[in-house]
């Protein structure tokens, strides 16, 4: 058809160009069209995880009816089977009641040897490639708290070192926590028992909460995570350390599947000068009780966020 | 009852018609076009297949160019605003039928930023968890909720004018002032509202100094205001050129001044900003020194940043000056405005939120290969939505695409 035509009221013009020709010249410009889009999409045959129906529709966390969660407990351990051929047991851990962790970190016993980053990879089934951990150890000159000055990439001969003090951060599990409030989609939420946790199924991946934490304590899986199957912990919860996917958010949970079974973090029992402490708040006998109770000094990191962290550092005085 | 769809789909027929013929130059240009699209979805695929790795993106520098398009195409599409004032608040009847070139603008704007925030996502194919209803919405704590919800409203307001006027004008009715003037005083707030929600998305961050700052706002409406209707200057030239469709040239300086009150506001307000950061000397000037100056040896965004001001300082000076009454300085003023903000505010503003990370790291951002390609190839899909658009729109309002049976309405854009 000729758009330059002043339009001719009676009879349409665009009807008159459909000739065989054109038919013909059309089908083989669609034709190619579609070829070429099939070209480009051929990146795609190298996916390996494309996500199965009961995948695509699993329902929000806190919508599972006991059932359907069994069912979709079963089927984790069907996935993590066939990616690493050996079987997990993977359970759903509630929050105990009367429970309200609390963690507290002696910087004054610190010695910054990064064993508890690694037991908490080994713990957790983080991803060894690409490398993700929850626990970043920072070297701080002494006498300041301006973590510009830190050092994350300290490799002396030996720890501790003149001049130095180490602080280990990790998720500070707030009680005002920014991560939860900009999710889009309800995807981390906060337990009754202080824990911050992430439905691995229901995260879309929009790295928001990432960019709203003060602490960079959430890793993002820019990859398929990856981890050795002799290194596997197969005791594995379903907000806890089961294996993540691509694509989602992850963080330090307190190693849920541990503390909700009345064990410490592993990252507690690794340190090895008792400078990690972990408890329940709610029990005045606690450990961590006792030391908010009777340290003279203990700080909040960014405290002035108001994020309200349930992470305690102190010193020996 | 069937009378009427039947008409509408032979209308978008018709369009659809319209839209898949020229002559050689149009066949050019969105074969062009095409083959950017083409090339973004092959780079697309790559990232689908192997996760957002294959971006410079990491958990230091969380987002990139995805994130900063968005932003600056948000501005885009609120901008269209600016020719919807004049005409409907005062009344220009210069700018009145090209309002629907601003209209289709944003809608081919909001496009872009829904493809950007979508090859943003980890997992799009859990996309539905956004929607209301089905999804769990975290409505109205989360920021990026309320973004969802003013884009897709805007996208369906500005379909619903331009498309109901141009309906109209092909069926050679008057358009009833009760199915469009109301849709369009909604447009003028929800207009503003896209670019404030887009700015509180960063804003409302308190772990990120640099973005934590009320200016934030503010400037990104001069910014918006600037750049939008620059860019609508130049594609009402284009059409004017390509088509036969008559655009005074009164018409383009009336968005003159509208740029040119922008970009002395959108200055000022940089100036406020920098003034804040350095003059305190507080430690939260981190970002802006990595931005401005660099920091600690770092500083890959110092040539960037220190283009975009100077391509905004130079574009301000030529506003104000009279020598950008002539089409050609408009035309280069316009693209030093362009150019500027989107520096400005798409790397200039969120990449350096982002260094140091909140524990102080210096990790720095480039763009890979894979991403630069997704981004032209969301853009050309853009300019082919823009394109396809057009090439209904113009048609239609100069009379030559009518319901057959109807005689055109008169219309002053018609050459003869």
């Amino acid at each position: 058809m000729n758009a330059n035509q002043p339009n001719a009221n009676a009879k349409v013009p665009m009807e008159a160009g459909l000739s065989r020709r054109n038919f013909l010249r059309n089908s083989a410009v669609f034709a190619s069209g579609l070829a070429a889009l099939a070209a480009s999409l051929a990146p795609l045959r190298e996916l390996e995880d494309f996500p199965s129906m009961d995948q695509f529709l699993q329902k929000y966390y806190k919508e599972l009816t006991p059932e359907e969660m069994a069912k979709v407990l079963k089927r984790i351990e069907d996935e993590v089977e066939r990616q690493y051929s050996l079987r997990p047991h993977v359970r759903d851990l509630k929050p105990l009641a009367g429970v309200e962790y609390v963690y507290a970190l002696n910087l004054t016993r610190c010695i910054g040897c990064r064993k508890c980053v690694h037991a908490c990879v080994a713990e957790n089934n983080q991803s060894r490639t690409p490398e993700i951990q929850y626990i970043r150890v920072l070297r701080l000159p002494h006498g300041s708290l301006d973590l510009e000055k830190a050092e994350h990439n300290y490799n002396p001969e030996a720890v501790p070192e003149k001049g130095y003090f180490y602080m280990p951060v990790q998720c500070q599990q707030c009680k005002n926590p920014p991560c939860v409030k900009v999710c889009p989609v309800h995807a981390t939420w906060q337990e009754p028992d202080g824990i911050t946790v992430i439905d691995y199924n229901w995260c879309i991946g929009c790295r928001y909460c990432e960019a709203a934490c003060p602490y960079w304590a959430r890793r993002f899986n820019f990859a398929q995570p990856s981890l050795p199957k002799e290194r596997l912990n197969l005791d594995m919860s379903y907000l806890g350390n089961r294996p993540r996917a691509r694509g989602v958010m992850e963080k330090c949970h307190f190693c849920l599947q541990r503390t909700r079974a009345g064990r410490y973090p592993a990252c507690v029992e690794v340190c090895p000068v008792g400078a990690r402490k972990f408890g329940n708040i709610l029990d005045p006998n606690s450990e961590v009780a006792y030391i908010l109770h009777n340290k003279r000094v203990f700080i909040q990191l960014k405290e002035e966020m108001g994020t309200s962290p349930r992470f305690f550092y102190y010193f020996d005085v | 009852m069937m009378r009427p769809v039947r008409n509408y789909l032979f209308f978008l027929w018709r369009c659809a018609r319209n839209a898949f013929n020229g002559d050689w130059r149009y066949y050019t240009w969105m074969g062009v076009l095409s083959v950017f699209c083409l090339l973004g979805i092959n780079a697309y695929a790559r990232q689908f297949a192997h996760g957002l790795m294959t971006t410079g993106m990491s958990d230091e520098v969380s987002w990139g160019v995805y994130i900063a398009n968005f932003t600056f195409l948000v501005g885009v599409a609120a901008a269209a605003v600016m020719m919807v004032i004049p005409v409907y608040v005062y009344n220009n009847e210069e700018l009145h039928d090209l309002v629907i070139f601003g209209e289709l603008l944003a809608v081919a704007a909001i496009l872009m930023c829904l493809a950007f925030v979508t090859v943003d996502l980890g997992r799009p194919d859990r996309f539905w968890h956004l929607i209301p209803g089905i999804g769990q919405f975290n409505f109205p704590a989360s920021m990026l909720s309320w973004d969802v919800l003013v884009l897709n409203g805007y996208l369906v307001l500005n379909l619903h004018i331009c498309g109901y006027l141009l309906y109209s004008r092909y069926q050679g009715r008057k358009p009833s002032k009760w199915f469009y003037i109301p849709f369009v005083f909604v447009a003028i707030f929800w207009a503003v509202s896209i670019h404030t929600v887009t700015a509180f998305l960063y804003v409302g961050l308190g772990g990120r100094p640099f973005w934590n700052s009320a200016i934030v706002g503010p400037r990104f409406l001069a910014s918006a205001f600037t750049a939008g209707p620059a860019l609508i200057i130049l594609a009402l030239q284009i059409i004017r050129r390509v088509t036969d469709y008559h655009i005074t040239d009164r018409a383009l300086l009336t968005l003159r001044s509208i740029v040119q009150v922008s970009m002395l506001i959108n200055v000022f307000l940089l100036a406020n900003e920098v003034f804040k950061e350095f003059y305190s000397g507080n430690l939260h000037v981190a970002s802006s020194k990595y931005l401005f100056i660099g920091l600690h040896g770092y500083h890959a965004l110092v040539p960037w940043i220190w283009t975009a001001i100077g391509f905004n300082l130079t574009a301000m000076v030529l506003l104000v000056l009279p020598v950008s009454r002539s089409l050609r300085w408009l035309n280069v003023t316009c693209v030093l405005s362009i150019t500027g903000i989107w520096i400005e505010k798409g790397m200039g503003l969120v990449v350096p939120g982002f260094i140091p990370t909140p524990l102080g790291e210096m990790i720095e951002y480039n763009p890979s290969l894979n991403e630069t390609l997704i981004c032209f190839g969301i853009w050309s899909f853009g300019l082919l939505c823009y394109t396809i658009f057009l090439r209904m729109a113009v048609p239609i309002l100069q009379g030559r695409l009518v319901a057959p049976g109807v005689t055109p309405l008169a219309s002053a854009h018609a050459k003869s």
